[in-house]
Formats: C-alpha cells, structure tokens, sequence
C-alpha cells in the first residue's frame, strides 16, 4: 500500500465529527464509515472479503448454534462497560449457554443523526476489544442511519453462530426434581450499574456492570465431567425470572434458599433505597446453572476455579410441582413465592 | 445494610413467634388488621403469617395509596395528558391502575400521552423548570407520607415564580379511613369483620404522630401497635396486640419510637395545613365517599391547582361489577374469595386496584402467597 499515493480522501474527524444522512445513504461517505472506523477497528479475514456477506467455512460434526440480541442500553456507557462490549458479550452469551463454543458475531448499528463519531469510535473500540479477548470475530455488519429522534444515540443488534459439540445437551427443559441450582456470582450488579448512572436519581454508588463473555466459564465447568443439564445467564429479570422460565419448560417446581442468594452490599443497600427486589435485577456475566445433585460439589469447584466464577454458591433445588412454582424459603423464616417479574422493573438495561 | 438486616434476624423471628404462640389464648381467635400496605407487602415478603399461631389472623387494611385511588380519579389524570397536552409526572404504581375505557396511564402513554414516572414531587418540578413552553401536572397521591413533599413542590414553584407547574392533588387521610372501617356496618353492627386491633402505619405516623390514634383506642376499645415495615417490627406489633387484648387493654402504644414520636413531625404538619385544607368529601375506592376524608390546595395557592387550571371535573365511575376490591379493602373479603382473582385479573392484567401496587391485598396474595391456596 505504501508505494501507492493516496488519493484525495479526507479523513474523518472522528474528534469532533457527527453522524449524519449521508453515513447512511450507501454513498462515499457510508463506505469511508465502515472503512475507517468499523473495518479498522474489527479486521479480521473474513470482514477483509469485503462482500456483502462473510464467506464462512462449514465446520465439520456437532451441531450449530444461532442466536441474536438487540442492545438498547441507556445511558450507552455506565461503570463497567458500555453498548458496544455489552452487545459482544451478550450474543456470545446467549450462544455459550447452548453449550456452543461461539465461532463468529455479525453487527448490524442503527445511527441517530447528530450522534458524535468520538463516542461511536469509544463504542465501536471497546466491541473490537471485547470480540478479541473472546476470541470471537466480528465476520459480518450493518450501518442505517434514522433522523434525528427517531433513534437513542445507536442500537446494535449482534448475532452469533456456535457449535455445540457432540455429547453435550443442553436445554431448559431438561431440569429434573433433585438436581441442584448454582449461580456463578453476585446478583444484580448490572442492572444498579445502569439504575446508578442514571442522573434522574442523583445516585452515585461505587456498582460495576458483570458484564462478560462467559463462554470461557462455561467450557470449564462442561470439561470437568459434572450432569449439567441446563445452562442460562439470568439477563432481564433477573434470577428470579429465568428460574421461572427453566421451571415451566421442564415442568418443576424449584425452592430457594433466601440466606444463599449473594448479592454485593453496595447493591443490597441500592435496591432497598430504590424498593427493587435483587432477584429481579439484570445480571451480563452470571451463570445459572441446573445441575444433578450428586455432581453440585464438582460444578461448584470447576466453576471456582474460573475467574468469573470464584463466588459460585448452590441457592436451591429442583422438586416436583404441578404448578411450578418457584419458591424460597425466605431468611426471616417464612415461605413466599418468587414470581415471573410484572411489568417493567427497569426499562432499557441491555 | 446494617440497621435493616438487623429487624429482618431470622433467629428473633422464631423467638418472637415462639412468644406468641406461648401467650396466645387457644381457647380464642385473634382479628388484627394492619392498616398500611407497607405492613401488607412485608407480612406477605417475609412470610410473617407462616411464623403466627393458627388462631392469630392478619386482615388487609385499606393502606395502599394506590389501591384506594377511584377510577374517576385516574380518568382526570388520563384527560389531563391526552386532552389538554399537558406532561403529566406520576409516581411509577400509579401507572397500571385501570381507569375508564380500558385505559390506565400506561396505555394513555402508548397512545401517544407525555407521561413521565417520577420518584418525588421534585423531579417534576425539574421537568416543568426544564419544559418552559409545556405545562406539567403532577399526579400528586398518597396518604400523610407523601403530602408533605407535594407542598414543598408548591411552595417552591411558587419561590421559582413558575406559571407551568400545578398538581393534582389526590391526596387522603389514615384517620378517617380507619374510622371508616370502624364505623362499618360490617365491623359496629353485624360482625361479620372480626377486628380485635389494629397494626398502626409506620411512615403515617412518623408525620401525624401517634396522638390521632388514641381516639379509636378510647372510642372503640380497638387497641393499636404503631410499627415499623420491617418483619420483625410487625411480629413485635402481633405480640404486644396479643398481650393487650389477653389484658382486656385498648390503648396506643408505639413498636417503632425509634421514629415515630406521640406529636409526630410538627413542621411538616404546619407545612401542609398551610398549602392543604379538607375537602368536604372524597371518594375512595371501596369505602365509597368519606367525608373530610381528602385534601384539596388552599385558594392562596389556587394557581398550582389543576382541577381549577384545567377542565378536568371529576366524575364518579363505579368498579368492575365482579371485582371485589372494595370488599377486600375493608377487610370483608379475602383476595382468593373473589371469583376473578388469579383468572381473570392478574398483576398483568389487573381489573381491580388490588392487583396493582405490590402493596395492594391481591397482588401481594398472588405474587408471593398464592401457593398456599393450592395445598
């Protein structure tokens, strides 16, 4: 390239640029984006075909895992992360829990007129950053641009493609009455994250965002031989509601034990200022795992030898229920109910 | 979280629970009801009423702000976005009660509405401050809690010289709802609702004081126990009611003097009594119109009254035929009696204000109780 002159091509003034129109528009202007800002940041050899779809090698036994999320965070950075890395972790998320080893990410950005290129080069950095830590590339995109208030700053949807190897079966209806319910950390954290970083509140508590790629986790805890029979990251709705979910699809009842639930100070005393319940808070880098009784003890040591496992507890189990309910044994004696969250806890978290 | 997980010890629960059953008469049923929703959602969360003697029964009182809020009510909040534009703050439980038309705010908001949640009064006095060319209301609800912060929102608008801000003000009194129940035909005459004594509102109390109870203490030999929200603050209340009622005694005493004082707070009673004067009537829902029962802003603040800035009149709307919310609310009925609970009205789908608030008998009953009803 060097030998060769450039042509008279103005950079991007990504220090005080703004998205508009044009960046949409399929002209000169949307193909100098993707060049100097997507392309750049993600480069990788199946992005470099520069075809209108990544031309993919079909890899060989297993069987293939496909699975996408949209990413509408507000604010876009919060302590911990932002839109970009959350939108990577996510999608390899939604895919590792499959027990998948994720192979590829497509990302498709929905614009807003007037939104700074210096805040969507921070976004497009840290996806870049995070897809290489995962090990994961971002083969495939998208640019639109919308009007001015038709959008939230940018929207990204990624999606993810996986195999799951032979012998591995994993599946929300496969929890049976007896096995164990782990959880690999703390709960909540993402979800007060964002709730603290929102300005209306005025509130300013030291929370991080778990936000991670758990595939690494997950690939521990399979290899060391334990009955896992259900694997979910307990997103929106928290614990509370992805245990419901498991519950209905495989058709038990759960109990909870109340004292087990771990939840990091800061957050305990934010949800009691707020009146929110931490079992209904989202979490980006928590595992639930379902897993046979008599390997709890196996599951729990794997996943404490990972670092995004090292506060793994058991907080319940599984036992027949015709109603499937999901209860809990609460610490102060008594028994309730953990119901699927009603309405809208927090709006616009991931 | 010190100073909270302190009043939610399992260890002193099961002490405090082993005293009651000790002290509970097995020859007699205790009726108690607590009045506040707080005490409702904490009896419900904590599974207090698996920590009580059999014979000891907690009734639901009409203590959720929500709950009590008449459909006629919600409708003028609902007018005052779609109709006269205005950008209407509420506080986020409000957002579901169903109101006439099968709408509620939430749906009033999805067609189109500028309907803002809000955490305090504050908040939308910051949004009239930041909309100068849009009026704001703000859906001003709530017992004696709530009312202070609302008049402080005036004052303030007032002190800012701001001509876009006025509040619907909804708000109620605990005294008169509880003379309300106690004057029921269902309690005085037929009996039909057992009432040994009262749990005392915890917030409430900490403004008004413990004075206004004494009343109803002295006047119907009703004992009440001021207590906190916490599920040890209510299993102490229990205890100390047992106690009174074993002793033939009806008096006020206070569980939660870590707050609450017999004169209550002195200058947020000034400030409300001089934003606020009594409305000679208001309708709640389920104990029907409740004279001097309500709050309405004085003429000398006329300015920040909605009803009067906008043409909003309030038109009485009478429940849901089959919904028994107002059967529940004072203590007649439980949620599992009524033939659409659980079916036909839902947290999600609620019919009746019950099911709203988590504070509300019904929706607590479904979301953290309703396994018992199928044992």
């Amino acid at each position: 390239m060097s030998e060769v002159k450039r042509g008279y091509v103005r950079p991007l003034d990504i220090k005080n640029g703004r998205i508009d129109l044009s960046h949409g528009s399929g002209g000169r202007a949307m193909a100098q984006l993707i060049e100097e800002l997507f392309a750049a940041a993600f480069d990788n050899e199946f992005l470099r075909q520069g075809n209108d779809g990544a031309l993919l090698p079909v890899p060989t036994g297993g069987r293939m895992v496909m699975a996408v999320d949209a990413h509408v965070v507000s604010p876009l950075f919060f302590p911990g992360g932002d839109i970009g890395c959350l939108s990577v972790h996510g999608t390899i998320n939604d895919v590792a829990v499959m027990g998948a080893k994720p192979l590829w990410l497509s990302a498709s950005f929905i614009l807003e007129e007037g939104f700074p290129l210096a805040d969507l080069k921070r976004i497009v950095d840290s996806m870049a950053a995070a897809a290489k830590e995962a090990g994961v590339p971002i083969v495939t995109g998208d640019t639109k641009v919308v009007e001015q208030g038709k959008g939230d700053g940018v929207f990204i949807t990624t999606t993810g493609v996986g195999i799951v190897p032979e012998g591995v079966n994993l599946s929300g209806d496969l929890a049976q009455p007896g096995d164990r319910i782990l959880i690999s950390g703390t709960l909540g954290d993402h979800g007060m994250a964002i709730m603290a970083e929102r300005e209306s509140l005025g509130f300013s508590a030291p929370i991080q965002s778990d936000t991670a790629a758990l595939h690494g986790l997950i690939e521990t805890l399979l290899t060391s031989g334990a009955k896992v029979r259900v694997l979910r990251d307990p997103t929106r709705g928290g614990l509370a509601t992805t245990l419901n979910e498991i519950a209905r699809q495989s058709k038990v009842g759960m109990m909870l034990q109340e004292k087990a639930l771990p939840v990091n100070p800061e957050v305990a005393a934010a949800c009691e200022f707020l009146g929110l319940d931490p079992l209904y808070v989202a979490n980006e880098g928590k595992l639930v795992v379902i897993v046979a009784a008599e390997d709890e003890e196996k599951a729990l040591a794997a996943m404490r030898a990972h670092p995004l496992g090292q506060r793994a507890v058991a907080v319940g189990s599984v036992h027949e229920d015709p109603h499937h309910f999901v209860q809990m044994t609460t610490a102060f004696g008594g028994k309730r109910i953990v119901d699927w969250l009603t309405g809208e806890q927090l709006p616009r978290i991931c | 979280m010190k100073y909270i997980d302190e009043f939610r010890d399992g260890d002193l629960a099961r002490g405090l629970s082993a005293a009651i059953r000790q002290i509970a008469d097995p020859a007699r049923r205790y009726h108690f009801m607590e009045f506040c929703g707080g005490h409702t959602h904490a009896i419900s969360r904590y599974g207090v009423s698996d920590l009580l003697p059999d014979n000891v029964r907690m009734i639901h009182g009409p203590g959720c702000p929500v709950c009590v809020l008449p459909i006629g009510r919600v409708d003028m909040a609902i007018r005052l976005a779609l109709e006269c534009g205005v950008i209407l703050c509420t506080y986020g439980d409000t957002l579901r009660v169903p109101a006439s038309d099968s709408l509620s705010l939430m749906k009033a908001k999805a067609r189109g509405g500028d309907i803002r949640m809000v955490y305090s009064s504050a908040d939308a006095l910051k949004i009239a401050q930041a909309n100068p060319d849009k009026q704001v209301v703000f859906f001003a609800i709530g017992f004696e809690t709530t009312t202070p912060p609302t008049a402080v929102a005036i004052k303030q608008a007032r002190a800012l010289g701001l001509k876009n801000f006025s509040v619907l003000c909804c708000h109620v009194l605990t005294p008169s709802a509880i003379s309300t129940i106690l004057e029921s035909p269902e309690v005085r005459q037929w009996g039909t609702v057992p009432l040994d004594g009262f749990i005392g509102p915890a917030h409430v109390s900490t403004i008004i004081g413990s004075r206004p109870y004494e009343f109803f203490a002295e006047e119907y030999r009703k004992p009440v126990v001021i207590a906190g929200f916490e599920p040890l603050d209510v299993m102490q209340a229990i205890l100390m009611l047992v106690k009174q009622v074993n002793d033939g005694r009806a008096v006020v005493e206070n569980e939660f003097s870590r707050a609450v004082t017999r004169d209550g707070n002195v200058k947020a009673q000034n400030l409300v009594a001089e934003v606020f004067e009594l409305r000679r009537q208001f309708e709640w829902r389920g104990l029907n119109v409740v004279p001097y029962s309500g709050l309405r802003i004085r003429k000398e603040f006329a300015d920040f009254d909605a009803e009067k800035r906008f043409p909003v009149a309030y038109v009485s709307v009478t429940d849901n035929k089959a919904c028994e919310c107002g059967a529940i609310l004072r203590g007649v009925k439980k949620p599992q009696d009524c033939k659409i609970f659980g079916t036909v009205c839902t947290p999600e789908n609620p019919v009746g204000s019950c099911m709203v608030s988590s504070e509300g008998a019904c929706a607590a009953h479904y979301t953290y109780g309703r396994y018992k009803d199928f044992q």
